[in-house]
């Protein structure tokens, strides 16, 4: 118990580090930070209404610890260009951002898993070495490219499914389906490398513990051993790289959004960008690292469920 | 078969060598220095100029005069490409370098001073947390973007990576006799790290450069394609993406066609990577075979 609420308070500090320099990141650039905002055709009014919006005329100091108190209010700042709170333009874009990565992380497992556990027990055959060899593709091409490698072969080639664009599930399912799939399975190829080659690595150093002898000694099944003894045991290594994948899973999303036009959180931070919008990128990257940090700190308390020998 | 043939053609790969590490890493090597030649020699391998237009010539197919046809203003296509190499494995070079140099020195220190080990860990976790994809738009967008901004901006995410690897060799070294011999002797604090500890550093090191310089090329190509990267003018494989996002249904080569390069030469270093754990560290590589 006092472990956990140590795991919990450690992710305190993380997320301090993650303000102060997504604070300073904008103060310590060189030059005027209204006008790099503003950009070069701004008017003097503009500037103003920027260094006001953003109180850059108060010290740093200042400046730090009334943002620290807005956000710890729940109050993220408004968009330089909308002038809307970056709260309701998150609110807005994250459904179709939720949705993709729900439908990409179950993809992922499901299909990472049983690759990973029938290398391992076919190690060393054709077979491990094919899914080793997809893991190692997976990691090596980027999802922008596995994006267009997919659209050209299901949506132009075969035309099975729609091009690109979204359509809300409560609006009509069936769109919804088809212009997942290509987004998701994109999103996938990454963790599924990374998830497959893990369940392989964790199992194969499971698979050589007394306890799955014993289990073999003792008559049961192959299938028994596997799915019984050796797979839950192997779960935890599994777990932990999900949990790290997270990273790349938002930053998959951002690209993955942009290929398929989805109008979800990525395409947010890169309209952002364009936009020099940064009171919305610098809410966007503290609610990532925040729903990064919550992730992995969830994951690391399922390790007691799934692995009996430890407790906190 | 293609061992042979492979040893046949470049008598350089004996066969102990290929029974070592397996013919992947061989291939890997070989499409790498092509990659680094054609970049290295642009000027003199590409057929045309890659970024002078030529409208009556926008979006033909392949054929003798543009190998992999032209792009919307004219410009050849493969030219475009083997140039597009030269920003990618100059970022990619340069991060790794950077990484590495101030990652193993940040490293050191973390590993060996306890008091500077809690504070600096706290940092790195901080770093860890951002998404590198979006910390580096983020420094892009503010800073402008030239190769030197892109570079940092994709260094700075990659050194926490660096600095826990480094420290946590450290840290076993350090309880290690030769080294408490080394402090019982007074041999000054930056002598121990060093001639005692860095040295334990350079395999493991070694390993983690490939995927850093992995990492780095992809997310130059990522900042590239979503419009944050090196100028428009200058042809990077990710530029030339971007570029023809809005052709891909008409023409999808001129997507398809940077696409397999910068995989190509992701894929190659990854390999290259993994047999250089393989050779240098026969336990990492064993966790994983």
């Amino acid at each position: 118990m006092l472990y956990l609420l140590r795991r919990a308070l450690a992710a305190i500090p993380v997320m301090l580090v993650v303000a102060v320099f997504v604070f300073l990141l904008l103060r310590l650039t060189p030059g005027d930070p209204a006008a790099i905002l503003a950009g070069d055709m701004a008017t003097p009014e503009q500037l103003e209404r920027i260094r006001t919006s953003l109180g850059l005329n108060e010290p740093l100091t200042v400046q730090f610890f009334g943002w620290m108190g807005d956000l710890l209010r729940g109050d993220f700042g408004t968009s330089l260009i909308s002038g809307k709170p970056v709260l309701d333009l998150v609110a807005d874009r994250m459904w179709p951002t939720i949705w993709i990565a729900l439908i990409t992380i179950t993809l992922s497992v499901i299909i990472a898993v049983p690759m990973g556990v029938v290398a391992a027990w076919k190690h060393k055959t054709w077979i491990d070495h094919i899914v080793m060899t997809f893991s190692v593709l997976g990691f090596s091409i980027p999802v922008f490219v596995i994006g267009y490698l997919l659209i050209k072969l299901f949506a132009l080639d075969l035309k099975w499914l729609p091009v690109q664009g979204y359509v809300a599930p409560s609006k009509d399912i069936a769109g919804f389906a088809a212009r997942s799939v290509l987004p998701a399975l994109t999103l996938a190829s990454i963790y599924i490398a990374l998830i497959a080659r893990m369940t392989r690595a964790s199992l194969l150093d499971v698979l050589g513990e007394d306890y799955v002898r014993t289990a073999r000694a003792k008559g049961l099944t192959e299938k028994r051993v596997l799915f019984r003894h050796a797979l839950r045991n192997a779960a935890v290594p599994v777990m932990t790289v999900i949990g790290t994948g997270f990273a790349l899973l938002i930053s998959g999303v951002v690209v993955t959004e942009s290929v398929f036009n989805i109008p979800g959180l990525g395409r947010l931070t890169v309209d952002s960008i364009f936009a020099r919008d940064y009171p919305v990128i610098q809410a966007l990257i503290l609610l990532t690292s925040g729903i990064y940090v919550l992730v992995n700190l969830l994951i690391d308390l399922s390790y007691s469920l799934l692995d009996p020998r430890i407790r906190y | 078969m293609a061992e042979k043939t492979l040893r046949a053609a470049f008598p350089i790969f004996t066969r102990k060598i290929t029974a070592h590490v397996g013919i992947a890493p061989i291939l890997a090597a070989v499409v790498l220095a092509l990659i680094v030649l054609g970049a290295l020699l642009a000027p003199w391998v590409a057929p045309h100029d890659p970024i002078a237009q030529n409208p009556i010539m926008r979006l033909k197919p392949p054929g003798p005069d543009f190998l992999l046809g032209t792009d919307a203003y004219g410009r050849d296509l493969l030219s475009r490409v083997i140039y597009g190499a030269r920003v990618s494995l100059l970022i990619g070079l340069g991060v790794t370098v950077m990484a590495v140099v101030l990652g193993l020195a940040i490293g050191l220190v973390s590993g060996f001073f306890r008091v500077a080990d809690a504070i600096i860990m706290r940092i790195m976790d901080g770093l860890m947390a951002m998404p590198s994809v979006l910390l580096a738009i983020a420094i892009v967008s503010l800073m402008g973007a030239s190769i030197w901004t892109v570079m940092a901006a994709i260094t700075i995410p990659e050194i926490p990576r660096v600095v826990r690897l480094v420290r946590s060799i450290v840290l076993g070294a350090r309880e290690e006799p030769y080294v408490e011999a080394a402090i019982s002797l007074g041999t000054s604090m930056p002598r121990i790290l060093w001639r005692h500890l860095m040295p334990n550093t350079f395999a493991p090191l070694t390993v983690q450069a490939t995927y850093v310089c992995a990492s780095a090329i992809l997310t130059e190509a990522i900042l590239s394609f979503l419009g944050a990267g090196v100028s428009t003018e200058t042809p990077t494989w990710g530029n030339i993406m971007a570029e023809a996002r809005i052709y891909f249904q008409l023409k999808p080569s001129l997507i398809l066609w940077p696409g397999v390069a910068l995989s190509l030469c992701i894929l190659s270093i990854n390999l290259l990577g993994d047999a250089a754990r393989d050779i240098l560290d026969p336990r990492m590589g064993k966790r994983e075979n």
